[in-house]
């Protein structure tokens, strides 16, 4: 674990990207759950966006506003249903300068 | 709905996407290449390193025109633990030749330019498209595609796959299965900016000359991973990968691991002072050789990281992926110019040329290595690199010991972390993998 290093603000990382985010449109959603699978914890850590966060009631939740679309997600959470994946619709999501 | 039929449409507008409307549309065929981004490049992402010598199959003269950045000369392996690294470098003044075999590239730009010459060679490129699904006929062939853009469906003899590694079209269509998390890694990425004369410096470069450091260790703490370092004109593009299922196992976060290379004693100084402009993150396929899923079938081929095709121990990629693209349009082309029709059986000619080419002979010659590099991954990544870090301190630290000392100090250390079975274990597993 990251024990000397708690404090790398992925916000940060992603304020230099370029976004054109699709307001109520969000092409990444979490399965309504009670308790979150061992799947969709892992996101927690996993997503480099840090997308996944935990509510007050422990579920797990995402926002796909600072989403880089690299599929890492999918990979871990669609097998099991948790999560459905979709890209953005054509023009919507992180608009990369460089790459 | 677009009432016109194509020849061909593509999906995608990376290099296998471009390297195939290309050679298709400089063939005359009638090519629609469909791109989600707001231009060719915007969502593609790569270290990135370009192979001169696939890009002058497609674009022989590119170099007068195609935004490079430095050809390199220069190649490091470093084999790392945390406060060290032990280096084999290949510098030679050979690589300093008219037509350079190697460049860095920023792919946003590359790609840009080349759907450019997409565009020009006749092909209609749409961006700010997505693709949403495969059309198939009541026989299950593939018949076209639909999109988020407009209602209905867009028809073409055969639709070329180049949706890239995390292609969604091929496995909701049933066609390959979503790549599994010991086979992709997650890689991430920033760019560093600093001015050219600094980045010349630090790493002892000149003019557009440029350089490579690829690292691994234990800054993938265990992990099946690598770090890499690549000088671009007025940047340093500097990223760390390991394999998803390692991060979903280990609870490691991406950026923890990007930041902790980064302020590796033998990294920070070649970044000091950067401004980062840019984060990204990427999959890459991983599973080589045996995660090849069925190339072609009816009214369809896929090609580049949708086909899992990478190199993962040269890090090659890019070059699979439009000498893939290549050989797939080339195999349209020969079967329409016969007048046959774009069946599984008249598709397999893909599969066959794609086997006599360097990008099949050259991931079965690694079938194994994959495999064991994942199993093996705390040997590999943070017994091995401790050890030799210790053998190469012990050899060159002065300190009154005796070298027949020393020397049995650092056999010990090898025995006590391996055992004998293990140390010849590994190397013959290693050695086996890599034939």
């Amino acid at each position: 674990m990251n024990a000397e290093l708690p404090s790398v603000r992925v916000e940060d990382k992603l304020y230099y990207n370029r976004y054109l985010v699709d307001v109520g449109r969000p092409h990444v959603k979490v399965r309504a759950h009670t308790t979150p699978s061992p799947q969709l914890l892992a996101l927690l850590k996993a997503c480099p966006a840090r997308c996944y966060e935990l509510n007050d009631k422990g579920q797990v939740e995402v926002t796909v506003d600072g989403c880089i679309e690299c599929g890492t997600c999918r990979v871990i959470g669609e097998p099991t249903g948790d999560i459905e994946w979709s890209y953005p619709r054509g023009g919507y999501g992180v608009l990369f300068k460089f790459g | 709905m677009i009432e016109e039929r194509f020849d061909a449409i593509v999906v995608g507008a990376g290099m296998a996407g471009n390297a195939a409307a290309l050679t298709m549309a400089k063939r005359g065929m009638k090519v629609l290449q469909l791109e989600r981004g707001e231009y060719a490049g915007s969502k593609n992402v790569q270290g990135a390193i370009l192979y001169a010598d696939m890009m002058e199959k497609l674009i022989p003269d590119f170099r007068e025109e195609a935004p490079l950045e430095r050809h390199l000369v220069e190649q490091r392996f470093w084999m790392m633990d945390d406060r060290s690294h032990l280096a084999m470098q290949y510098r030679s003044e050979d690589f300093n030749e008219e037509r350079p075999n190697r460049y860095t590239i920023i792919r946003a730009q590359f790609d840009k330019w080349f759907s450019s010459k997409v565009r020009e060679a006749g092909a209609t490129v749409l961006c700010e498209t997505t693709v949403t699904e495969l059309a198939r006929d009541d026989h299950g062939r593939v018949i076209g595609v639909r999109t988020d853009r407009r209602d209905g469906e867009i028809h073409a003899d055969v639709v070329v796959l180049a949706e890239g590694v995390n292609g969604l079209l091929g496995t909701r269509a049933g066609l390959r299965a979503r790549p599994e998390p010991d086979k992709v890694a997650l890689a991430v990425k920033e760019m560093h900016f600093l001015p050219r004369e600094t980045i010349e410096a630090r790493f002892n470069l000149e003019g557009d000359e440029g350089l490579v450091i690829e690292a691994a260790g234990t800054i993938s703490r265990g992990m099946t991973g690598m770090g890499f370092i690549y000088a671009n004109k007025e940047c340093i593009s500097l990223g760390i990968g390991c394999l998803v299922a390692d991060f979903q196992r280990s609870g490691e976060t991406p950026y923890g691991l990007l930041d902790h290379f980064k302020r590796h004693p033998s990294v920070a100084p070649l970044i000091a002072g950067s401004e980062v402009k840019e984060y990204s993150a990427h999959l890459i396929p991983e599973g080589g050789y045996k995660a090849i899923p069925q190339l072609y079938g009816e009214g369809w081929v896929v090609a580049g990281d949708a086909a899992q095709l990478n190199n993962a121990v040269h890090r090659e990629g890019s070059n699979l992926a439009m000498t893939s693209g290549r050989i797939a349009a080339e195999t349209i082309f020969q079967v329409k110019s016969r007048g046959d029709r774009m069946t599984a059986k008249n598709l397999s000619l893909y599969k066959k040329m794609l086997d006599d080419s360097f990008v099949i002979k050259d991931l079965k010659k690694y079938k194994d290595l994959p495999t064991l590099m994942h199993t093996n991954s705390q040997n590999f990544f943070l017994t091995y690199p401790q050890l030799l870090s210790r053998a190469m301190q012990n050899f060159v630290r002065v300190d009154g010991t005796p070298k027949a000392e020393k020397e049995k100090m650092t056999l010990k250390s090898f025995v006590k972390a391996r055992s004998w079975t293990g140390l010849f274990g590994d190397a013959f597993r290693f050695a086996r993998a890599w034939r």
